[in-house]
């Protein structure tokens, strides 16, 4: 009787030792910080805490990750296809958010693959912005554009702003 | 090139309105069936849902078009409480061919609505019908341009078009000419990439794609967030289709939307007008009959919108 029960204790040990990365999602192994830099022409690189995040998602990377890490999805819709989590041979958001979401390449792709069902999936800066807004703005993380990205001269030239704003409109013209 | 400014058409179009007016009417006449537009046009699908109205389409726009800077910076917000001197709010203009407005709207979780506003590229433009120098052209990819050295700066698109976005430079009093938005056309979507303001939007509130897939993207968002969005895609059926497309949250009328436009493209009623502009050298009044009827209908339908709802 009690070597049963041991084994028993001991099967749970296992499954739930077994169980603990998949249902944190590798948390720990995740990286400390990512450097996002795709709008250099406009702003500076950002910095991004990933650890940070983890802890305010609570260790559950389904929040942003969605089903590539093994967790279960937290949006109810992915669970169809998607119900236990399905983790992907990659987890970075730019291997499934294409940076080139408009070009030919992948309009012809989403066009032509009639087995596709992600045909309106993100781009990599609308996937980024989505869920960072998103979030955001739902528990009172920044939202202004420069709360996250420093703008450098190229972006005040491209804006009209700092540098480069434009004059004061006069209201005293003579005419 | 073939030139033709505003002196030597008048000179040509007066030598010639004998030939044409025998001949122009029943040519004219014939050339309204509905069209539809092109099958693998090109279109953009923009949600309001996702705008956070943080105007970098609006920059990118000005740079992308070479257009002159703006009053304001782009980053000044100050904008949104801009009220015209009519009341309304920001319109596109000859130096601004897309503007994004605010939209208060009670009980809104999300706070106001912002909307991007520009050309919608229609499939059967009457900017195009209406004009009779023929400056304007609707492509295979989709967009509406026009040709300024044809463009003599009538204004009778300014006043066709259903949306009121033609605007008048009028930075050249001598050769005035119609600005407004090309979709891109010259620098990107001839060779299909996306348009500027596509592009630079961070919340990716616009998708750029064919406009029949559009469609169905369009509707898969609805069917799969029914409490969310409006179950209506603005532009897919309005004024014969348009190719700038609409997902809303909010019932269009609450943002500034003509919800009573009908499906049937304007050509259909400036149709009479159209048989007469080949003869608008000789005919002066009959055109300005034309402008007038044109007005009239907009005020009409104006007017049918149902007041308060505020
Ligand atoms: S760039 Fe995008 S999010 Fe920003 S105002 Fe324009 S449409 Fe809205
Ligand atoms: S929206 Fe107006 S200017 Fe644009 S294509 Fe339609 S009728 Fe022409
Ligand atoms: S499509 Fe091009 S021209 Fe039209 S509003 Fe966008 S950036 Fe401006």
């Amino acid at each position: 009787m009690t070597q049963v029960r041991k084994k028993i204790i001991l099967l749970l040990i296992t499954l739930a030792l077994a169980g603990w990365p998949a249902a944190h999602c590798l948390a720990e192994s995740g990286p400390e910080s990512a450097t996002l830099d795709r709008l250099a022409n406009l702003y500076e690189a950002v910095n991004f805490n990933h650890s940070a995040h983890v802890d305010i998602t609570e260790g559950n990377c389904a929040e942003c990750h969605h089903h590539t890490t093994g967790a279960v999805p937290t949006n109810p819709k992915c669970l169809k296809c998607h119900p236990g989590g399905q983790e992907s041979d990659s987890m970075a958001c730019q291997d499934c958010h294409s940076a080139k979401r408009f070009e030919v390449a992948y309009l012809t792709e989403i066009e032509s693959n009639t087995q596709l069902y992600h045909i309106d999936k993100p781009g990599l800066k609308g996937a980024y912005h989505q869920k960072c807004m998103g979030c955001h703005q739902t528990t009172g993380g920044p939202t202004g554009c420069q709360d996250c990205h420093v703008r450098n001269e190229k972006g005040d030239e491209f804006f009209h702003a700092g540098n480069f704003s434009p004059a004061p409109v006069a209201h005293n013209g003579g005419h | 090139m073939k030139k033709i400014n505003r002196r030597s058409f008048l000179k040509g179009g007066l030598a010639g309105t004998a030939v044409v007016a025998g001949t122009a009417v029943s040519k004219e006449s014939s050339a309204s069936q509905s069209f539809g537009g092109y099958p693998d046009s090109m279109g953009v699908l923009v949600d309001f849902t996702k705008c956070v109205g943080c105007r970098s389409c609006e920059a990118a726009c000005n740079k992308e078009q070479g257009l002159p800077a703006p009053d304001k910076p782009f980053d000044d917000m100050s904008v949104y409480d801009e009220i015209q001197h009519n009341g309304q709010k920001r319109r596109t203009s000859e130096k601004a061919y897309t503007i994004v407005n605010r939209y208060k709207v009670k009980d809104r979780e999300a706070g106001p609505v912002f909307r991007k506003f520009q050309c919608n590229h229609c499939n059967e433009p009457a900017c195009l019908t209406s004009c009779f120098v023929n400056a304007y052209t609707k492509t295979k990819e989709g967009a509406v341009i026009y040709d300024p050295t044809v463009c003599v700066g009538c204004r009778t698109c300014m006043i066709a078009c259903p949306f009121y976005v033609p605007a008048y430079s009028y930075s050249s009093p001598i050769n005035p000419v119609i600005k407004k938005c090309i979709m891109c056309y010259d620098t990107r979507l001839k060779f299909g990439r996306p348009p500027a303001c596509v592009e630079a939007c961070p919340q990716e509130v616009m998708t750029f794609g064919k406009r029949k897939d559009l469609i169905k993207i369009g509707n898969a968002r609805i069917r799969s967030n029914p409490d969310k969005y409006i179950d209506h895609i603005y532009g897919e059926k309005e004024v014969g289709g348009t190719a700038w497309m609409y997902l809303s949250d909010v019932p269009f009328d609450q943002i500034g939307f003509n919800t009573h436009i009908g499906e049937q493209p304007i050509i259909s009623y400036v149709k009479e007008f159209l048989t007469i502009v080949p003869m608008v050298l000789t005919i002066w009044p009959a055109l300005f009959t034309g402008f007038h009827l044109l007005a009239n209908r907009k005020e009409a339908l104006k007017n049918e919108k149902p007041s308060g709802k505020e």
